[in-house]
């Protein structure tokens, strides 16, 4: 039986979240014996054309062009997931979808006419059906294993949708914010990091986007009443998941 | 009629980030060579405005995922040199501790997954592991350690959680780091094997005429602290960093280029840390050094891979010496209260010096960011690199003139998902 075809892709990204396959040095060569992976220009000068049984695709949607490369990409895999916070919210550069984008490429570039880019950041199911989003800023290197491994064995992957919180009382951290006093996006924020940040005394900061339920309203109150100002909260809900619904919606009440 | 010649690398391999690379061969004569980045732009300095300097290191690290701990680092002591924070010794160390999990981490990937291919003629890592498997186990096994000593200080590999302005979330007990060292005394030995190998490796007989330039500091070398010096006499304060460097925007790139402004192309990276620092590695490490076919200043970009090597070793070195002297201090941090005024940093990110400049104000509000990456400084370094080596290859097939393009960029391990603020191989023959 010939072996699954596996292609990485990379949208507008910082190259961790393909970077975290390379990191799993246990893995990495049995994965490449699993899978063929065939189109991985991070690794590899090997690029072959589709079509691919698995794409992995990192970043999100910036410019005209990259709006129609996408739709070439899904033509081509059978299975489309999106991996990270870029891919599957907009990521951190998902700010100028609420702010003056020509502004900011002035303020970036000496000749912003060689500039070509879109007025917002959008995730990659925004243009095409995605198969699976696997979150996270990074993405967890163990759910990534969990995804490719649930894909090769034609089942779905088991990735929870619940709060850091559940993570947390895993972990058998103390709850920073009772008995702290830190403000923690944890109760609103997905589960897939293991809970690091309470892990070291720190609050966490929706690396992972929102989780399936949330009750931003709530945490925005309990923010405040440690001291958090409007400000504060309203950069917390604006940051790597900021184009995402419930984090958008809540830091627009505040600031 | 003029003998024309199409080529095309529409995509960079092996490199982080998006590129390509153009070459114009007229009459069977190279006439230009341009290095096209075309990883999208994502605008970090315009919307790093209005946030907390506090957040800049976490924002900072997002530029790159290959080497965040270097953004985390520059951002950090910019913020804390406009707070009048100075780390304590402790405080200190455990950046430059958590600063070589960096390197070992980046330059073992570079070495043995990404340069080495392109000497044994390998398409990756992966390929070449079916005849080098145990060197690449090794290196793997290297690579986890440096890893394992990011996680341990930094919750994790990819953008840590735990580095803060006014030091760290959390301290680690001196029991928890000497957990690493087997690792790291098995991670030297690997550097110094794979520096064995790669010295056998038959390199191109190329050389850089580059200005190259890095930090230098008083006794160590340099990876977090220094003044900014040159092979052409440079020395000066990263606060002065633009008065003597500029970035400049052309038209075929989503990059902004560095230059002297005196002079023009510089180089950062191993090769200019090797040639201005050769004094300040141990006397063992110059001698393995010497032992791999290097002198104190190695001009040949493709041996790269050997100064890599020899910075892995120290790296190890350095981080087992750091928690073998290491004290745990009483408070992972200082308070941070913030004030108005502006500061620059730069520290020597694996793949070369990385500079970021924030003008905050009296609440702590970020008014201005600038950050120079190394491959937007060593971009016009690259593109005459190239220059050089697509006329060393100007008359041989397509595919072998390629291929050493390729891999002339691949020598300076570009990161140009961070240079967007970098690559397409293109060859016009006419």
């Amino acid at each position: 039986m010939p072996r699954p075809r596996l292609a990485v892709v990379k949208f507008a990204s910082c190259d961790g979240c393909q970077l975290s396959l390379l990191d799993c040095e246990d893995e990495l060569i049995a994965v490449a014996g699993a899978v063929e992976i065939v189109n991985f220009p991070e690794a590899s000068r090997a690029i072959k054309p589709g079509p691919y049984d698995v794409t992995l695709v990192e970043g999100s949607i910036t410019t005209p062009h990259d709006a129609e490369r996408i739709r070439q990409i899904r033509a081509d895999s059978g299975l489309l997931v999106t991996i990270g916070a870029c891919a599957t919210a907009g990521g951190i550069q998902a700010l100028r979808n609420f702010a003056d984008v020509d502004e900011m490429v002035r303020a970036v570039y000496a000749r912003p006419e060689y500039i070509t880019t879109l007025d917002s950041s959008t995730p990659i199911s925004d243009h095409v059906k995605v198969d699976f989003e696997l979150r996270g800023c990074p993405i967890d290197k163990g759910q990534l294993l969990e995804v490719v491994s649930a894909l090769l064995a034609g089942r779905r992957p088991v990735v929870p949708g619940h709060s850091v919180c559940i993570e947390c009382k895993l972990a058998g951290n103390v709850c920073v914010m009772v008995a702290h006093g830190t403000p923690c996006l944890g109760p609103v924020t997905h589960a897939g990091c293991g809970a690091i940040c309470p892990g070291y005394d720190r609050g966490c900061y929706g690396c992972f986007g929102p989780a399936d339920t949330t009750n931003t309203a709530s945490l925005a109150a309990w923010w405040k009443s440690l001291g958090a100002s409007e400000r504060d909260i309203h950069r917390a809900f604006r940051t790597f998941n900021a184009a995402t619904e419930p984090f958008r919606r809540e830091a627009d009440l505040h600031g | 009629m003029a003998d024309v010649r199409s080529i095309r690398v529409e995509m960079l391999a092996r490199v982080e980030g998006e590129g390509a690379l153009e070459i114009d061969i007229e009459n069977g004569a190279v006439e230009s060579v341009r290095l096209n980045i075309f990883e999208p732009p994502r605008l970090f300095e315009a919307f790093m405005r209005g946030r907390a300097a506090t957040e800049a290191p976490d924002i900072a690290a997002r530029i790159c995922g290959i080497c965040p701990v270097a953004y985390q680092m520059s951002a950090t002591h910019a913020v804390e040199s406009i707070y009048g924070i100075l780390p304590s010794p402790e405080i200190a160390g455990l950046r430059r501790l958590l600063y070589c999990g960096e390197y070992i981490e980046s330059h073992v990937l570079h070495m043995a997954l990404l340069h080495a291919p392109d000497f044994l003629g390998f398409e990756d890592g992966i390929a070449m592991a079916a005849e080098h498997g145990e060197l690449v186990v090794r290196a793997l096994d290297a690579k986890k350690t440096g890893n394992a000593l990011m996680i341990l200080l930094g919750g994790r590999e990819i953008h840590p959680i735990n580095v803060r302005v006014g030091g760290f979330y959390k301290v680690p007990t001196k029991a928890e780091l000497a957990k690493l060292l087997p690792g790291l005394a098995r991670a030297r030995d690997t550097a110094v094997a794979m520096l064995r190998w790669a010295a056998t490796f038959e390199f191109p007989n190329v050389e850089g005429d580059w200005e190259l330039v890095s930090l230098r500091h008083p006794t160590d070398y340099p990876l977090i602290e220094g003044r900014i010096v040159s092979t052409s006499g440079v020395d000066i304060s990263a606060d002065e960093f633009e008065t003597v460097f500029q970035e400049t925007h052309v038209a075929h790139s989503n990059a902004l280029q560095g230059s002297v402004r005196a002079r023009g192309a510089y180089l950062t990276g191993p090769l200019a840390r090797y040639a201005l620092n050769f004094d300040r590695l141990p006397a063992h490490i110059q001698a393995l050094a010497r032992e791999a076919g290097l002198g104190p200043v190695c001009r040949n970009p493709f041996k790269s891979i050997l100064v890599r090597g020899i910075e892995t070793v120290y790296a190890a070195e350095e981080a087992m010496r750091l928690i073998s002297t290491y004290t745990q201090p009483k408070a992972a941090g200082v308070k941070v209260v913030p004030r108005a005024g502006s500061g620059a940093w730069a520290t020597e990110a694996p793949r070369g010096m990385l500079w970021h400049r924030y003008e905050v104000d009296d609440e702590g509000t970020i008014k201005t960011a600038r950050i120079v990456p190394p491959t937007a400084q060593n971009q016009p370094a690259i593109e005459a690199d190239l220059l050089e080596v697509a006329r060393l290859h100007v008359d041989d097939d397509d595919e072998t003139l390629k291929l050493a393009c390729e891999a002339s960029v691949r020598n300076h391990d570009p990161c140009i998902s961070c240079a967007t603020h970098f690559l397409k191989l293109t060859v016009n023959r006419r």
